[in-house]
């Protein structure tokens, strides 16, 4: 049965079983490839896309529960990749392999959407659950912290 | 106009212009010269392009130069966060003289005889941080002589003398009668001759002139991967393909004996089980049911020597083996009389360390994607690898055809570290491709990427030390226990050819330290454990070892570490300058927070000299210690991209705590035991220390970056965790578990 939602505001209609992981509905029914595979756990954070907003791990949300939602990828987060965050990281070359970089930003961005001016702490205790094997994490931070300043 | 067509089956192309975030959103209006759009709304896929041969405004093999001063490299690296696609990119425009905003690269075709790294036997690969210093001289000839065919054009066009002609970026100036013509405008009628002119080294340009290279340069490949545009293999899609993922043999070597595929078929959308060499797989109409039917399956596998192997016992053997000093080995190194110098000691030293295994933990699953021509003697591959001559040769092989058969597209890594540099995904992927006569994207789930990791390999090490009544290092022998990297790696052909020396297992076992009598050798082991390269290979343990033991060596003295090494580093000038800058820098001697205490390293690897202090505290209840600060000073000859330079430093600093404090793969009954990031942790921000780092470039030739630093992270750490403590820390990882027993509090 076809399962109606919303990807980056526009209707989408997937034809696969209820308890398909988003993120292979994300990656491969729809082919926005910009949400990661990394651990099929919610260990890492990769497949990291907004659900009505709020970060949520897409390889542990089963696509019966996004029905008449709204899910936000990496691909819709900004008109032309100028989301303050993707300045920032832009900015201050964040990224090195660039594998996790979707979700770490994803993540960051529920963060300054609820809270605008987050201290260190927050955006570190937030962040720790995107790993970033390359060990880009000072920049990250730095880069968080730079869009939260600008007005993310 | 002057664009290259690509393959007829992908269209699409990738520009990687520094100043604009071209993405696939920016396709149409960014490749106005092309001749190709995206025609099908959510076909995303389009591979990095190959400059196909004697297309237009082609100045060589390496450069393609459009009407409108727009400039394609082929650069033959694989790019995985090392920054080494733009640094080479920025070698190359340096020596053309091009205009770096005008510069976008692209993967060139598989041909190594053009595109080989001269210090990898002329392979196309990338590994062994050898991208810069491998490609360093070839690179900038092959620049220079595509300017010299540029100015040669204009020289005939206006009739004037070669000599009046001088180049800025992108245009040959005559300043004489003020004319200049811009590198497009000359591409457009140049007579590219049919062989480059040869340039003389002596003409390459000299650093002081340099205008791109030791510039901050944003790096090609960042605007791609901020907004989820950078394309990794598997993110492919290939029409009509299909899904597939393996259950691999649980022990290295081990093959499917029984296969139980009843319930795996039952699964909605799973087309066929195909057992394999040491593998089954399963192949679907989508990836969730490729890996649901992998989880149905049951299979037996035949049984293997390696079953026996447990780690934990296999270790011990390791360090009994290191210190039974009448087993030699293979000699690595072999200075002055090792045995004459301990005779007449006035004392010895003796320690034993070790290191586990480690797991690459690249955060992309291995995977690749293939189809099979229907003779079955040709193929297409997607993949993301750091070994393109290794794939084509190997597909080419299993195929019983011959390379130009084989058309291999390269996309970005999603980490590397080693891990992707062979061919094991072809005996997987080849043949499923053929069973179904389809393109098959073939995935391995996290889980079986860590079961069947390819590891660093585990080490026992003894080093002794001969000291004379005034306490100087007279005699240092070190002898390193493990597998064979090269052996599993490559061959065991190979290991012999190199008289039973892993070079890659005893990388960073040299010093300069000098010390008159030296002696290291390799004492091999046969477990039949998958081992591989790992960012920092040998080195990662090997300094571990050396900055450890000289640390203990100048504690038994009461002498301060770093004043000892600078003594034993007498005749070295580029190392006395990193360590006097680190020391400066860190405040070292200076008092600490209290708690605190500071460590010192310092180590030459891959030929960049590194030192680094770092400041940690212990929690002497749960053994875990935190590294709070560490500052380093690096001296890797030129440095082409400062910043690059630094954001691969700060990696290596991340990475290497990990490795200390974390990582280890257990293997009983010959299985890996750990499954994901839940039982295989890796550092994260909340872990993560202040870096601070001082980049000091000298006239020499580029080394390597990648993975210089983070041999001398662990070290470091153990130097600092014993002036806090009075204990040594000589085992890898230092685990919470691990430093509580040696604290024995």
């Amino acid at each position: 049965m076809a399962i109606t939602f919303t990807v980056n505001n526009k209707p989408a209609s997937v034809d696969a079983g209820p308890e398909t992981p988003l993120l292979w509905v994300v990656r491969e029914h729809l082919k926005l490839t910009g949400t990661k595979y990394g651990c099929g756990a919610g260990m890492c954070g990769a497949c990291t896309v907004h659900l009505d907003g709020k970060a949520v791990r897409s390889c542990q949300t089963p696509v019966a529960m996004v029905a008449g939602k709204n899910v936000t990828t990496i691909e819709g987060l900004s008109a032309n990749s100028d989301h303050p965050l993707q300045k920032a990281w832009l900015d201050l070359q964040v990224p090195q392999c660039g594998y996790c970089q979707s979700g770490q930003i994803m993540q960051a961005a529920a963060l300054l959407a609820a809270n605008k001016n987050p201290s260190r702490d927050d955006i570190v205790r937030h962040m720790d659950g995107n790993i970033c094997r390359c060990g880009t994490y000072p920049r990250i931070l730095r880069a968080v912290e730079r869009a939260a300043k600008q007005g993310a | 106009m002057f664009h290259k067509v690509m393959g007829k089956e992908f269209m699409g192309k990738i520009e990687r212009n520094p100043n604009g975030a071209l993405s696939r959103r920016g396709f149409l209006e960014g490749a106005a010269g092309l001749t190709f759009a995206l025609s099908i709304p959510g076909a995303l896929f389009a591979p990095r392009v190959a400059l196909a041969d004697n297309a237009p405004g082609a100045i060589g093999a390496w450069v393609t130069i459009g009407a409108d001063g727009a400039i394609v490299l082929a650069i033959p690296v694989a790019e995985m966060g090392q920054g080494s696609l733009t640094g080479l990119a920025m070698v190359f425009a340096e020596e053309m003289d091009a205009d770096w905003s005008r510069v976008s690269t692209t993967y060139p075709p598989v041909k190594p005889e053009i595109f080989g790294n001269p210090i990898f036997g002329g392979m196309m690969v990338t590994y062994g941080s050898g991208s810069i210093r491998g490609y360093w001289d070839k690179v900038r000839l092959q620049a220079a002589a595509v300017r010299q065919v540029l100015i040669q054009a204009a020289a005939d066009r206006w009739q004037v003398p070669l000599s009046e002609l001088h180049t800025e970026p992108s245009l040959v100036v005559h300043a004489a009668s003020n004319r200049s013509m811009s590198y497009g405008e000359i591409a457009g009628f140049a007579q590219v001759p049919a062989t480059m002119p040869t340039i003389d080294k002596s003409a390459l340009k000299k650093m002081a002139d340099y205008r791109i290279l030791g510039k901050n340069t944003p790096r090609l490949d960042i605007p791609e991967k901020i907004d989820g545009s950078a394309l990794y293999a598997i993110d492919v899609q290939v029409p009509n393909m299909v899904y597939a993922t393996v259950l691999r043999t649980p022990v290295e070597g081990g093959s499917p004996e029984h296969v139980d595929d009843v319930a795996a078929l039952k699964v909605p959308g799973v087309l066929k089980v195909v057992p394999l060499k040491n593998s089954v797989g399963v192949v679907a109409e989508t990836i969730e049911a490729a890996f649901k039917g992998r989880s149905a399956l049951q299979v037996s596998w035949s049984s293997v020597p390696t079953d026996s192997f447990d780690s934990t016992s296999g270790l011990k053997e390791f360090l009994g083996r290191a210190g039974k000093l009448d087993d030699k080995g293979v000699s690595y190194v072999a200075k002055g009389n090792v045995d004459d110098a301990f005779a007449k000691a006035a004392k010895v030293m003796s320690s034993q360390y070790s290191s586990e295994y480690v797991y690459h933990a690249q955060m992309e699953p291995m995977n690749v994607t293939a189809s099979v021509g229907p003779g079955g003697d040709s193929a297409e591959i997607w993949i993301g690898t750091q070994g393109v001559s290794i794939n084509a040769n190997a597909a080419a092989a299993m195929l019983k055809t011959t390379p130009d058969k084989i058309k291999l597209n390269q996309f970005y890594l999603g980490g590397g570290y080693g891990r992707r540099s062979p061919a094991d995904m072809l005996p997987e992927v080849l043949p499923l491709a053929k069973a179904m006569q389809r393109p098959v994207k073939l995935i391995w789930t996290r889980e079986q990427d860590v079961k069947s990791a390819q590891m660093r390999p585990m080490t026992g090490h003894q080093v002794d030390a001969a000291l004379d009544a005034d306490g100087k290092v007279t005699g240092w022998r070190h002898r390193v226990v493990g597998e064979s990297v090269v052996a599993y790696r490559g061959t065991e052909k190979a290991l012999e050819n190199n008289k039973g020396l892993d070079n890659i297992v005893l990388e960073g076992s040299k010093h300069e330290y000098g010390i008159a009598n030296q002696s290291i050798a390799y004492l091999r082991e046969k477990r039949g454990i998958a081992v591989a390269s790992w960012r920092g290979i040998g080195a990662g343990y090997n300094k571990f070892v050396i900055e450890s033991f000289i640390d203990e060596i100048a504690a038994a003295q009461n002498k301060d570490p770093v004043a000892f090494r600078l003594e034993l580093l007498k005749d070295e000038p580029r190392a006395q300058a990193v360590i006097k800058a680190v020391v400066e820098k860190s405040g070292w001697g200076k008092a600490v927070a209290d708690g605190h205490a500071l460590g010192f390293s310092y180590a030459k690897v891959v030929e960049t000299y590194v030192a680094a202090v770092g400041e940690i505290s212990l929690d002497t209840k749960t053994g875990i210690v935190r590294a709070h600060r560490f500052w380093l000073a690096l001296d890797p000859g030129i440095v082409l991209n400062p910043d690059s330079v630094l954001a691969q430093t700060e990696g290596n600093v991340i990475f290497g705590l990990s490795q200390t404090f974390k990582e280890q793969v257990s293997i009983s009954g010959g299985q890996v035991q750990q499954n994901n990031f839940y039982d295989y942790p890796v550092l994260r921000m909340s872990e993560m220390p202040e870096i601070d780092i001082q980049l000091m470039p000298t006239d020499n030739p580029a080394k390597g970056i990648g993975e210089a630093s983070l041999p001398l992270i662990a070290p470091c750490v153990g130097n600092a965790l014993f002036k806090l403590t009075g204990k040594r820390f000589r085992a890898l990882p230092m685990s919470p578990e691990r430093v509580k027993a040696v604290t024995g509090v």
